[in-house]
């Protein structure tokens, strides 16, 4: 198959010479000027026609085309008219219908230098006639069933059978359509081949972004089928997302199979909580439940594009749900109660158990908003305690992080995620960003494709989507790698590299050697000048893996060194489901608040259900720094409340004064402390001095690696909190790809040719 | 390996409960165009007395149904009317003769000769081998390849073994099943087809105990296909043995020629008839006199 880059797909900085991509054409800068309907328009060289088209306002249709995939040209659909000679524009047009371009011609006076000068016509009789006739093609093969075909509604060979196709048919065939055999793709796409118009654009991504190179076409002409030949499932993390591209319902979603049409939906656009890239999505709901969650574009975030559990975990908010306030009763046993009588309990609880100072602490999870943190934070505080923990393993959580919080730089992904396309080096310490941060793995596996990007990774090995040489281990390794003192052609092009990038794994700050890891790498980026970290670049990073941290930290929810070394006797459980339960003391009274009856829950004394992220608007922090706002799509389950109006009103019981009473007067406190919090969307930088002066802190601290082998936190992508966890498909998921308890399809197929 | 159903038969799928629409009955006689055609018919008088909501539940359905038939007997691709089934599957699915688990590796010295190609292409682009490899492969493998073929190249070219399926599976000339030991392709083109490439065809499944095309003999000996264009239209009709051309054929001399090769035995390949390669059968009509020699007509003392 031919692979041509297409010009948005293609990363920001292409090398000259590629190795890993036959087909791909250097950047070209220069601009050409062509006339489309009339109308004369300016694209870069290099372009598409139908990017010049939509650029003139004279959108194509298109089925195969794709501004994020490879140019293939195989649905023989777009199909303007063209005035001059064939160009050497890389679009598919050269291929799709030559004959209409040559027998048209118009004047030889425009058939100055190539592409420039280029005369196209989308809206004439001839034009229609030929998209009508490619029309009645793909239909000839395509049954007729859209009544039961899962993509009604959002269809675009309907939609565009009704804009352009003919009104009758001429479909007298009585040996019947095309048929094909259905592939088992995996718990997440459902497949019916038939409908399959064979744009390959589900191929293009699996080769391309998703960087599983399985999926192909097998055959050719008439009995050209998409598969993978051999019986095997979509193993990627990023599968879902064929679901989206595939123009008709050839690959529809099983999770979501006939649940809904799409004209029922609400569609509500929101922020993803699953890891910390804080991918956009669009909620679709119907009455109180989410149907499915869609990517959102954003181009500085996840692009188009996101991974199976931000997907598919939805289903996991409609069980295990807390949906009533819980006290427990004398025989241990949780009893429900009203709010007020929960409350009081607390109230009751906090003041029986004597707590004061640095006896109460509060523990931040997975979920937890920035609304209710900082409302968590002014509570405690104002109880006089500073024990504020987050639910890390290993009770790494109860003592101050290593990295400290007071510079946003030393905890942040300071090149920002589109800054890995222009990354020439990246070193990997201690992650597997395919399991933590999966859409933005994509992006270095773009980068790594279409350019001469080289990564070295330390740590476990792991199966990235990209090629990378394996450093070591341990903290020894980095250290001697950073020293200087390993060999191999990723420390040369380290060595030269111009925009090099470290991405240190969140799984660092919780091992032995954080702190020596942390302080190597800040000397080394002292020692090396402005190679790392200048003006325009920072190319030191730290990946979050985790939707509430990088908030937790802008706001300084961490303990002080004292409050550390407390015995808590009062806990305040805010979404803290990852928690060690050996850190909580027996006789302590413990408060889970939180969405889901999950390990947190088990340990309280008093559950307050709270509201998942789906159903409340509140503000998330990205791994960048970047801070979103999530919007509510449906209304939380029964009695179950918005997180920072039950601290509030907790507050009011415990006899504690908190300056205001509305989402606006709390966005007000957020401002205060740190206005960034608020600028929704936007990334603001961290100044260099200021940068410097982290990477200063961190270089201070001066602690010999034991040499323990780091580990990666996350060994099971689909499972990694309370709503995935309670998702029927994630577990599904987790026993297809994980564990691989299935069963291989067919077992009857080898019996039958015995 | 292409189909050929508009010559050899239709293939049509008959309605044996049109109620549950959950029966049907693969028609895929060679001698049974009639039927067929009856068969053909009632269906498409079905078709039209079908309320137009209903036509597209009742095509997937139709569909439907083919695809579990096509699961089933494993020959999607079928509707089209390819005779050969085991030639048409486009999903490898494992069998006792055809698994991964069964080893492939070159011989040492067809690991040379792949070797040597490779070194015809850059290193990075080594993977331009696939198609002499798998032909390498083919041969090495009792003339087809299985799917322990196809992953030992992309192993050897190091590319994801999809990339050697696309390959595989695209051009027909690589086997995906496996064939006797003489594989007998019967071009049935049009200019074959004008010179009497069907009789050459009957008398070669007659001679060899009435198989179907896509069949091998019992004996193993023999598999037939009908092939397209092979580029010897001008000695048509033609079939081909293995590596060889034979030409000019008649029912007599294929018979002969398969005799032969059932013997063992290598008939002379080229033109059955008496003509040199693809002269006028007619004789010659142009350069008949003598080519005059050299200096011939020059003057004397250059003579
Ligand atoms: S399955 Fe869908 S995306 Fe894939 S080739 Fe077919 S129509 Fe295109
Ligand atoms: S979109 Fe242009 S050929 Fe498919
Ligand atoms: S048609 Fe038979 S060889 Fe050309």
């Amino acid at each position: 198959m031919l692979r041509i880059v297409a010009s948005a797909s293609r990363p920001t900085r292409l090398a000259v010479a590629n190795r890993r991509n036959i087909a791909s054409t250097s950047a070209r800068q220069a601009d050409i000027t062509l006339t489309v309907d009339g109308k004369e328009v300016t694209v870069p060289q290099g372009s598409a026609l139908i990017q010049a088209c939509e650029a003139a306002g004279s959108p194509i249709p298109r089925f195969c085309y794709h501004d994020r995939l490879a140019i293939a040209g195989n649905c023989r659909w777009h199909v303007p008219r063209r005035g001059t000679t064939l160009t050497k524009t890389r679009c598919v047009m050269a291929r799709s219908l030559p004959f209409l371009v040559s027998s048209f011609f118009y004047s030889s006076s425009s058939a100055a230098p190539a592409m420039n000068g280029q005369v196209v016509f989308t809206n004439t009789p001839l034009v229609h006639e030929a998209r009508e006739g490619v029309m009645e093609f793909l239909l000839a093969n395509h049954p007729l069933d859209c009544p039961i075909c899962d993509q009604g509604g959002e269809c675009d060979l309907q939609d565009q059978s009704i804009r352009y196709g003919s009104d009758r048919t001429r479909f007298h065939e009585i040996t019947g359509k095309r048929a094909v055999s259905n592939k088992d793709l995996g718990p997440i796409v459902k497949t019916s081949m038939n409908r399959c118009i064979q744009c390959t654009r589900c191929v293009r991504f699996a080769n391309e972004v998703a960087g599983v190179e399985d999926l192909g076409t097998t055959g050719r002409g008439n009995d050209l089928q998409i598969g993978m030949y051999v019986e095997k499932m979509m193993d990627s993390e990023l599968s879902g997302n064929v679901i989206d591209l595939c123009p008709v319902g050839a690959l529809t979603s099983k999770p979501y199979a006939f649940q809904a049409r799409p004209w029922e939906l609400k569609n509500t656009e929101s922020i993803d909580v699953l890891d910390a890239v804080g991918s956009n999505i669009r909620v679709d709901s119907r009455g109180v439940q989410v149907m499915r969650i869609q990517p959102r574009t954003n181009d500085n975030v996840n692009e188009e594009w996101i991974s199976d559990k931000t997907r598919y975990a939805y289903d996991g908010l409609r069980t295990q749900r807390l949906t009533t306030p819980l006290v427990k009763g004398p025989d241990n046993r949780f009893v429900a109660a009203s709010w007020p009588d929960a409350l009081s309990a607390i109230a009751d609880g906090l003041k029986r158990t004597g707590a004061s100072g640095n006896e109460i602490k509060a523990v931040a999870g997975h979920l937890a908003d920035t609304e209710s943190l900082v409302v968590l934070k002014d509570l405690v505080n104002r109880l006089g305690s500073d024990n504020l923990a987050s639910d890390l393993a290993d009770k790494s959580g109860d003592a101050p992080p290593v990295h400290g919080v007071d510079i946003k730089s030393n905890y942040s992904f300071n090149s920002s995620i589109p800054g890995l396309e222009s990354a020439d080096a990246i070193l990997l310490v201690g992650t597997n960003p395919r399991h933590e941060a999966a859409v933005l793995n994509s992006r270095i596996r773009k980068s790594w494709l279409h350019s001469e990007l080289v990564v070295g990774m330390v740590g476990p090995r792991a199966d990235t989507t990209y090629a990378y040489e394996h450093l070591g281990e341990d903290a020894k390794a980095l250290q001697k790698f950073l020293g200087g003192k390993t060999n191999g052609d990723f420390a040369e092009r380290w060595a030269k590299a111009e925009r090099p990038m470290i991405i240190v794994g969140s799984a660092i700050g919780e091992h032995v050697d954080g702190e020596a890891v942390f302080s190597m790498l800040a000397q080394y980026i002292q020692s090396a000048g402005t190679r790392l970290v200048r003006d325009d670049w920072n190319g030191f990073n730290v990946l979050q893996r985790v939707a509430s941290r990088p908030a937790a930290y802008e706001i300084g929810f961490v303990p002080s060194r004292a409050a550390a070394s407390t015995t808590p006797k009062f806990i305040y459980l805010l979404n803290a489901d990852e928690i060690d339960p050996a850190s909580i003391p027996a006789d302590a009274f413990v408060v889970y608040q939180g969405h889901h009856g999950d390990r947190g829950a088990a340990l309280a004394d008093v559950c307050l259900p709270g509201a998942a992220y789906t159903e409340k608007g509140a503000t998330w922090v990205n791994t960048e720094g970047r801070s979103q706002l999530g919007r509510a799509a449906v209304p939380p389950p029964g009695a179950a409340r918005d997180d920072w109006k039950i601290v509030r009103a907790l507050a009011e019981v415990v006899g504690v004064d908190l300056p205001y009473d509305d989402v606006v007067s709390v966005r007000d406190r957020m401002w205060a402390i740190s206005p960034s919090l608020v600028r929704w969307d936007a990334l603001e930088e961290t100044s260099l001095p200021v940068a410097k002066a982290g990477l200063a802190s961190l270089a201070g601290k001066k602690k010999a690696a034991t040499g323990q082998k780091l580990e990666l936190p996350i060994t099971n992508f689909y499972q990694t909190d309370v709503v995935s966890r309670a998702s029927v498909t994630m577990a599904q998921c987790t026993r297809a790809f994980v564990t691989r308890e299935s069963e291989p399809l067919a077992k009857g197929a080898v019996e039958m040719h015995a | 390996m292409t189909s050929k159903s508009v010559q050899n038969g239709f293939h049509i799928f008959q309605f044996v409960n049109a109620e549950s629409l959950q029966s049907y009955r693969l028609q895929a006689d060679h001698n049974d165009i009639e039927t067929t055609c009856l068969h053909g018919s009632w269906l498409s008088d079905v078709w039209k007395n079908t309320a137009t909501t209903a036509r597209s539940t009742l095509s997937s359905a139709f569909n439907y149904a083919i695809q579990a038939l096509g699961c089933t007997i494993h020959c999607e691709g079928l509707i089209y009317g390819s005779p050969s089934r085991s030639l048409m599957t486009l999903q490898h699915r494992d069998t006792p003769y055809n698994n991964p688990q069964i080893e492939f590796k070159f011989n040492p010295e067809n690991l040379t000769r792949a070797k040597e190609i490779i070194s015809h292409y850059p290193t990075q682009y080594k993977k331009a081998a696939v198609i002499p490899l798998l032909d390498l492969g083919q041969r090495q493998n009792k003339g087809w390849t299985s799917i322990s073929v196809m992953n030992y190249v992309a192993e050897l070219l190091e590319m994801p073994p999809m990339r050697v399926y696309e390959v595989a599976t695209f051009y027909t000339m690589f086997n995906r099943e496996p064939i006797g030991t003489n594989f007998v392709q019967v071009c049935t083109t049009t200019p074959c087809m004008l010179r009497g490439s069907t009789d050459i065809l009957n008398t070669t499944l007659s001679h060899l105990g009435g198989i179907k095309p896509g069949e091998t003999t019992k004996d193993g000996k023999f598999t037939v296909i009908e092939v397209e264009c092979q580029g010897a239209c001008s000695n048509a009709p033609m079939l081909v043995v293995n590596d060889d051309f034979y030409e000019d054929l008649t029912p007599e001399s294929t018979k002969k020629i398969l005799d032969a090769f059932s013997r063992g035995e290598k008939p002379k390949p080229g033109p059955q008839s008496s003509r040199q390669t693809s002269e006028n059968s007619a004789g010659l009509t142009a350069l008949t006199s003598k080519p005059y020699g050299p200096g011939e007509h020059c003057s004397p003392e250059f003579q």
